[in-house]
Order: C-alpha cells, then sequence, then structure tokens
C-alpha cells in the first residue's frame, strides 16, 4: 500500500485522474491521496512542512515518556515483581523450616513412643516376676502349712487308731468277763482276762 | 464516490491547533502534537495508576502491567543478554509508546501518529543512533567488527563487508518503513472498504445488499489491525533488541 501510494504520488500528474463513480478503488485512492495534502499537493506523510513540528513534540512526548519509565514506572513494577519474589522465596523458606521442624518433632515423638514402650515393657516383666516368685511363695507357703495340717491330721488319725485299738482290748476285756460271769457265775481277774484276750488277739 | 465523501488519506492530514514558529520553523501543536502526547498520558496513566496499589497479588490491571514490564524484559533477555538490560527502559518505552500509539489510532477520528514516516523515522534513528554512540563508546574501533562476520574466506571479506555495511545503513529505513507502512495500508485499506459501505448503501435496496460484503471485510480488518497493531509495535521492540545485541557484542555472531 504504501509502495501504492507512493509510486501513485510520485507519477500522476494534474487533471489525470477524473474522479468518475466508475474509476475504481485504487483510482479514487491514489486521486484522493493526491489531492489530500490540503495545499501543499504532498501525501500527508510525506509533507515536510510537519517534520519540524512532528519531531518536536515526538521528542518532548517520548522524552517525558521515558524519563517517567526509567524514574517511575518501571522501578516501581521492578520493586513489586522484586517484593513478589522475596515474599514467596521467604514463605517457601518458613514452610520447609516448619516441615522441619514438623519432621524433628515426629521423630521426638517415635523416640519417646519407643522409650514408652520399653519402659512399659520392663514394668510388665518385672511386675510378672514379682508376681510369680510371690504367687511360688504364696504356693510353698500353702504346701507347707497344708502339709503340716496332714501330717497334724495323720498324727491325730493315728492316735486315734490306737486310742480306738486301745479302747478294743479294754470292752473285750469287759465283755470277756461279763461273758465269763453270765456262763461261770464265777468272778475272773482282771488280770486273767487280759492275758487270755492278749492271747486270742495274737 | 467522490473524493470530498469518503477520502482515506484525510486522516493523515497534520492540522494546526496551536500555531508557533520559532525562528522562522513551523513548530505548531498540531493534532499529531496532541495525540503524541495523549499517548504519552494514556501509557502513563495506565502504567502508573493500575501498579499504585503495588499488590502482592496482582488485580487483571495490575497484571498486564506487569506483563508487559516481563514481556519486554524476557525478550530483551535473549536478544541482548544480561549485558543489554541496560537498555531495558529504552525498549520498555519504545514497546509501550509504539503500542498505545497504534492502539489509540485503531479509535475512529483519532491520529496515528505512527503513520507518519518522519515519527518512525525518528524513532528508529533514536534505536540506531544508541547502537553506534553505545557500540563505539563501549568497543571504540572494535564495534566495527560487527561488519566483520567470523570464519569468512579472506577473498570473499571486501564483498561480505560491503554486503554487511549495506544491510547496517538500510536499518534504520526498514524498522521506520514496516512500521509506517503497515499503519499507513491498513487505515487506508479501513477505510476504503468503510467507504464502500456509505456509498453503496446510497444506492438503494440492491445497494444495501451489495454492502454487506465490504462491512464484513471491514469488520475482519479491523480485527486484523488490532492484530498489526500489537504485532509491529511487538516487532519493533524485537528488532531493537537485536540490533542492541549488536553494540553490546560486536562480531558476536
Amino acid at each position: 500500500m504504501f509502495v501504492t501510494a507512493a509510486y501513485a504520488q510520485s507519477t500522476t500528474t494534474e487533471g489525470a485522474e477524473t474522479h468518475d463513480a466508475a474509476a475504481g478503488e485504487v483510482h479514487t485512492e491514489t486521486g484522493v491521496a493526491h489531492e489530500g495534502g490540503h495545499g501543499s499537493g504532498v501525501f500527508p506523510p510525506f509533507d515536510s512542512s510537519t517534520f519540524a513540528s512532528q519531531l518536536l513534540w515526538l521528542a518532548i512526548s517520548f522524552g517525558l515518556f521515558y524519563l517517567l519509565m526509567s524514574k517511575v514506572v518501571m522501578p516501581r513494577i521492578g520493586s513489586i515483581l522484586e517484593t513478589r519474589h522475596d515474599t514467596i522465596a521467604r514463605d517457601l523458606d518458613d514452610a520447609a523450616r516448619s516441615k522441619a521442624e514438623a519432621d524433628a518433632a515426629v521423630a521426638a515423638y517415635e523416640q519417646e513412643l519407643a522409650t514408652a514402650k520399653a519402659k512399659g515393657n520392663a514394668i510388665a516383666a518385672t511386675a510378672r516376676e514379682a508376681a510369680k516368685s510371690k504367687a511360688a511363695a504364696d504356693r510353698t507357703s500353702v504346701e507347707t502349712s497344708l502339709n503340716d495340717k496332714i501330717s497334724a491330721a495323720e498324727a491325730r488319725i493315728a492316735d486315734i487308731k490306737a486310742k480306738a485299738l486301745a479302747d478294743v482290748g479294754s470292752i473285750a476285756e469287759e465283755t470277756a468277763s461279763a461273758v465269763v460271769e453270765q456262763l461261770i457265775g464265777g468272778k475272773v481277774t482282771k488280770a486273767e482276762i487280759a492275758s487270755a484276750v492278749k492271747a486270742s488277739a495274737k | 464516490m467522490a473524493g470530498d465523501k469518503v477520502d482515506p488519506v484525510h486522516q493523515f492530514v497534520v492540522n494546526k491547533i496551536v500555531p508557533i514558529e520559532i525562528g522562522g520553523i513551523d513548530f505548531s501543536f498540531t493534532n499529531a502534537s496532541l495525540f503524541m502526547v495523549a499517548t504519552m498520558a494514556v501509557a502513563t496513566g495506565f502504567l502508573y495508576f493500575t501498579t499504585s496499589t503495588r499488590s502482592l497479588v496482582p488485580g487483571r490491571m495490575q497484571s498486564v502491567s506487569e506483563l508487559s514490564y516481563e514481556f519486554i524484559a524476557s525478550m530483551l533477555r535473549e536478544g541482548a543478554g544480561s549485558h543489554g538490560m541496560k537498555f531495558f527502559p529504552m525498549v520498555f518505552s519504545l514497546f509501550m509508546f509504539i503500542l498505545t500509539a497504534n492502539m489509540l489510532g485503531m479509535v475512529p477520528y483519532f491520529f496515528t501518529i505512527t503513520s507518519q514516516i518522519i515519527v518512525t523515522f525518528a524513532l528508529a534513528i533514536f534505536v540506531i543512533g544508541t547502537v553506534l554512540v553505545y557500540g563505539f563508546y563501549k568497543h571504540g574501533l572494535g564495534f566495527l567488527n560487527v561488519f566483520v562476520p567470523a570464519g569468512v574466506p579472506g577473498i570473499l571479506l571486501p564483498l561480505v563487508i560491503s554486503i554487511e555495511i549495506i544491510s547496517f545503513l538500510s536499518r534504520p529505513i526498514s524498522l521506520s518503513v514496516r512500521l509506517f507502512a503497515n499503519m499507513l495500508a491498513g487505515h487506508i485499506t479501513l477505510k476504503v472498504f468503510a467507504g464502500f459501505v456509505a456509498s453503496l448503501g446510497t444506492l438503494g435496496a440492491l445497494g444495501i445488499g451489495g454492502a454487506v460484503l465490504p462491512l464484513i471485510m471491514t469488520v475482519a480488518l479491523t480485527g486484523l489491525e488490532f492484530l498489526v497493531a500489537f504485532l509491529q509495535a511487538y516487532v519493533f521492540a524485537v528488532l531493537t533488541c537485536m540490533y542492541l545485541n549488536d553494540a553490546v557484542h560486536p562480531g558476536g555472531h
């Protein structure tokens, strides 16, 4: 387009273009391009009479823009980005530190748990040992007392048995003396009866 | 379609608002001057007020400002390395200024300052001038290495050097004409198609039916022009970064 317009500007001569509705867009455009220069007869962007003013105002506005960018806006955006970057880095550090603390706490907890378990086991073992030995002592004491009772009982039984056996002798003597009295009507001495009983008991 | 009714070039005419003349030279405050100042004010105002809260978590508008900052920063770092970052204010200002000027130019009845060859040429000269001044200041005559690509056989050297010099000299022209021509052509095309809509509309029912096509074209072109307005600002900034790279690392091809 640029080439077309420039070409049209340099080649079309005055009056060569007729502004005809049927002339077509290119002709219309170039024709206008030729006439559009408001008096100077130049395609407006190539009108050198405006160059000085445009350069001056471009220098003023772009210079000011450059100053504002480099002194105000860019340091501000840069500081915003840097602050954000720092904040993120700090937060990440905090998170890492918190994680390390949590890990340490977990490790300490597990350590404590292990020692507590060991202590518990030890207490249980000693308790078991104590209970065992106490049970054993109890059993032996019970056993001895039972044995004592048994032997006492046995002694009493033997005693009673002996007594009974002795009684058996005296009963037999009495019976024998009574039987003898009934049968023979005479009195027999106790000594005779006792010897007789003893002899029959043999 | 008569010239007085739809004039696609009229939008580029510079009108005096406040005539000023110093030493016989015309420094009038014109509509072009008005929109240069407006561009400066709009761009500065936007960047200034969207960042005034300095939020740690940015809002939408603050994000726009921060994104453009980081966009240009990464562009310059990729283009000219970390040594090139001293030109960050310059590239950022150029990009924001051109982008804002292009976007303001998209508003109907607004003047497009980047459609003036003298404006784009001045900006291009500013870039190339910076490259030359900084290059010679920093590297002295070593800056001339920029014209001597490494690894070229001695017999080809005169040819290659002359080509490099020509390409260097054509940089301000290509840089300025690219932006100027894109903005100019886009605005003329828009105006021409929009003019078809108006002129066909006067031709009765058939004309109104026929005007639909250029209307669709106008809408589509408007979208395209917004893309071009951004793209040209971007291209200008990218090329500026590339040229600055020559000043920072001459002979570092």
